[in-house]
């Protein structure tokens, strides 16, 4: 089966003050069709520039990305706008990701008429699309700053919805809102997911989401791939010693076997112009000498890969 | 039949609330009473401008040697000016000259301001520069300066006043449009057209520039009554509006030498023009509260 999105030694640097920053450095991943992939790390970690990379709204350092098995990691604008279509993203921010000037019809409307639908097909999409995401249709004149949080990104979803993709990268579309209204919104996602066949990237810091959406899972530290495993594998037994403290500091409601918390020490390293070898370092620690060759992304059991070289000395 | 079938569908609904989105705005501004009234008034000028002809008692270039200087009068109620001219005729048929110099130098300088703005602010980087440096040597000479200088070189007149004016309002708002631009361009939702693959064009002008003009309508409106008076600036150097052509900044600099014998000569231009400004600034003020969306009157 070929996977609905592709990614090869992904590269995205920023020119900064000072020098490079590798937002994301060599990640590598695939996603399969209909399935979700949960990429979870901290902030800073180069997850949403991961995710904004692959739709091209970050024109990319180096690597490949695949679509569906095509190579569209450097397009020209007007090839572009075919892949747009398939690709699409679901913003953070529900009130800065929609255009406070515009109705909602118009918001929803906007991406299908720069592909040129018209007049009453539009209208009966829009229609459908509101229907679909549970946008009431009484909003549909309204202005956004008169909608909640859940219902602002309700329509940011249908908006992302308009032009069917089939990817869509969903960047942290829960962590602005309120837990009852986070969990509408994941239901939403999902019953969308299995209607549609959508492939989903979810990004989020947040691990009870990425629990109960995601199939497989990316742990990201510093623009780089430290574990990536399917989720039960992940939650389970991580390996990587980052996961770990990631994992541990999910809160427990079992009084009586409290989860032992492991604290990293320190800061999170400059991702300016880092220093080859394992970028965790810093912080690890099983940090000793081997670790601060380069380390490699390798396959410890079947599709459970840890970028740790001690992994086996470790567990 | 697939045609008639979509006028008599949906759309026609639709059609009617857009409408009365336009509705809305106005009824807001309506609701602010100083902007009803200021409206009415400016409303007023332009029907005067435009019927002139029919309202104006006298020829505003018919010169009354009977009559020189005399004082506001029932035959004369605003006087006559130094050559006998009535001064009532010559304000109705100035404010022909003047609204359209008002009105289009404001216009064209916000259009300008509106694209280079948005090139700069959107695109950053050496168009930016260019822009903004072009903008910088503009404003580092005195507007008044730089409108003498047009007009000197492109000679006297009535269009060469509009060019003269336009260029020096130009670049302030362009100024502007770039802060706001600036501030406005990390907001998602033009990633979010960037993603659907929205034109550049169309993100620059139905994204960008409605979420970023709206310090600058305000400016706008100050900025009509602003040029009226500028032109009577260049006029009083001999530059703009020529002799006899009749227009409210001309009067004014034309009243000079009888200020003592005669003030109503530029009482009354004076009164017209301040009104006017007037009520453009605070309609202005009303617009751009309408326009906001999050207003909730």
């Amino acid at each position: 089966m070929t996977p609905a999105i592709e990614v090869k030694n992904l590269k995205k640097y920023f020119e900064v003050h000072g020098g490079l920053l590798h937002a994301v450095d060599d990640v590598s991943f695939q996603i399969n069709p209909g399935t979700t992939m949960g990429v979870v790390g901290e902030s800073g970690c180069g997850k949403s520039t991961l995710g904004r990379t692959i739709i091209h709204l970050h024109e990319s350092t180096d690597g490949q990305i695949f679509l569906n098995g095509e190579d569209i990691t450097f397009l020209k604008r007007k090839e572009l706008k075919r892949i747009r279509q398939e690709m699409q993203i679901i913003f953070q921010d529900p009130y800065s990701s929609i255009n406070p000037r515009m109705t909602i019809e118009e918001i929803i409307a906007d991406p299908l008429k720069c592909y040129g639908w018209k007049g009453k097909e539009l209208e009966e999409k829009v229609t459908e699309l509101m229907d679909y995401t549970g946008v009431e249709q009484r909003l549909r004149m309204s202005y956004p700053h008169e909608l909640d949080g859940g219902r602002r990104q309700r329509v940011g979803i249908a908006r992302a919805l308009a032009l069917d993709p089939k990817f869509i990268v969903c960047d942290e579309p829960v962590s602005a809102l309120d837990v009852s209204i986070q969990a509408q919104v994941l239901n939403l996602l999902m019953d969308l997911q299995e209607q549609n066949n959508l492939t989903l990237m979810f990004v989020t810091h947040d691990l009870s989401v990425v629990k109960l959406i995601a199939n497989n899972i990316c742990v990201m530290y510093l623009g780089q791939l430290v574990e990536t495993a399917s989720t039960e594998k992940l939650f389970e037994s991580p390996l990587h010693p980052y996961t770990k403290a990631l994992l541990s500091a999910v809160p427990s409601v079992d009084v009586d076997h409290p989860t032992k918390r492991i604290l990293i020490q320190g800061e999170l390293t400059s991702p300016i112009n880092p220093k080859p070898g394992c970028r965790f370092y810093a912080r690890c620690p099983y940090a000793s000498e081997q670790c601060k060759q380069p380390q490699k992304l390798e396959e410890v059991e079947e599709g459970h890969m840890v970028s740790c070289c001690r992994v086996k000395e470790i567990n | 039949m697939v045609k008639s079938q979509a006028n008599a569908g949906s759309p026609v609904k639709t059609r009617r609330r857009k409408e009365s989105q336009f509705v809305m705005i106005f009824r807001r501004v309506l609701k602010d009473r100083a902007a009803t009234i200021s409206l009415c008034v400016i409303a007023f000028f332009v029907l005067v401008a435009i019927f002139a002809p029919l309202l104006a008692p006298y020829d505003p270039y018919e010169l009354d040697k009977s009559a020189l200087l005399s004082p506001p009068s029932w035959a004369h109620p605003f006087g006559t000016d130094q050559l006998g001219r009535d001064v009532l005729s010559r304000l109705i048929y100035g404010s022909r000259y003047s609204l359209t110099l008002g009105m289009l130098g404001s216009v064209v300088s916000l259009v300008c301001a509106c694209i280079l703005g948005c090139l700069a602010g959107y695109f950053g980087g050496i168009v930016e520069s260019i822009i903004m440096r072009c903008g910088d040597v503009m404003m580092s000479l005195p507007g008044t300066l730089l409108s003498i200088i047009i007009s000197a070189a492109l000679g006297p007149g009535y269009f060469t006043t509009l060019v003269a004016l336009t260029v020096g309002g130009i670049f302030g708002p362009t100024r502007m449009l770039r802060g706001q631009i600036l501030r406005e361009r990390g907001q998602e939702y033009l990633e979010a057209a960037e993603a659907y693959h929205c034109s550049k064009p169309k993100i620059m002008f139905t994204h960008l520039l409605p979420n970023s003009i709206s310090p600058l309508l305000l400016g706008f409106f100050m900025g009509i009554s602003g040029t009226i008076t500028s032109a009577a600036g260049l006029s009083f150097l001999g530059l703009g509006i020529q002799p006899p052509m009749a227009e409210w900044g001309a009067m004014l600099s034309d009243g000079r030498n009888y200020l003592r014998t005669a003030p109503y000569l530029i009482v009354f231009p004076g009164l017209i023009i301040m009104i006017f400004s007037w009520c453009m600034a605070l309609f202005g003020d009303a617009l751009r509260d309408a326009l906001d969306p999050k207003m909730k009157t």
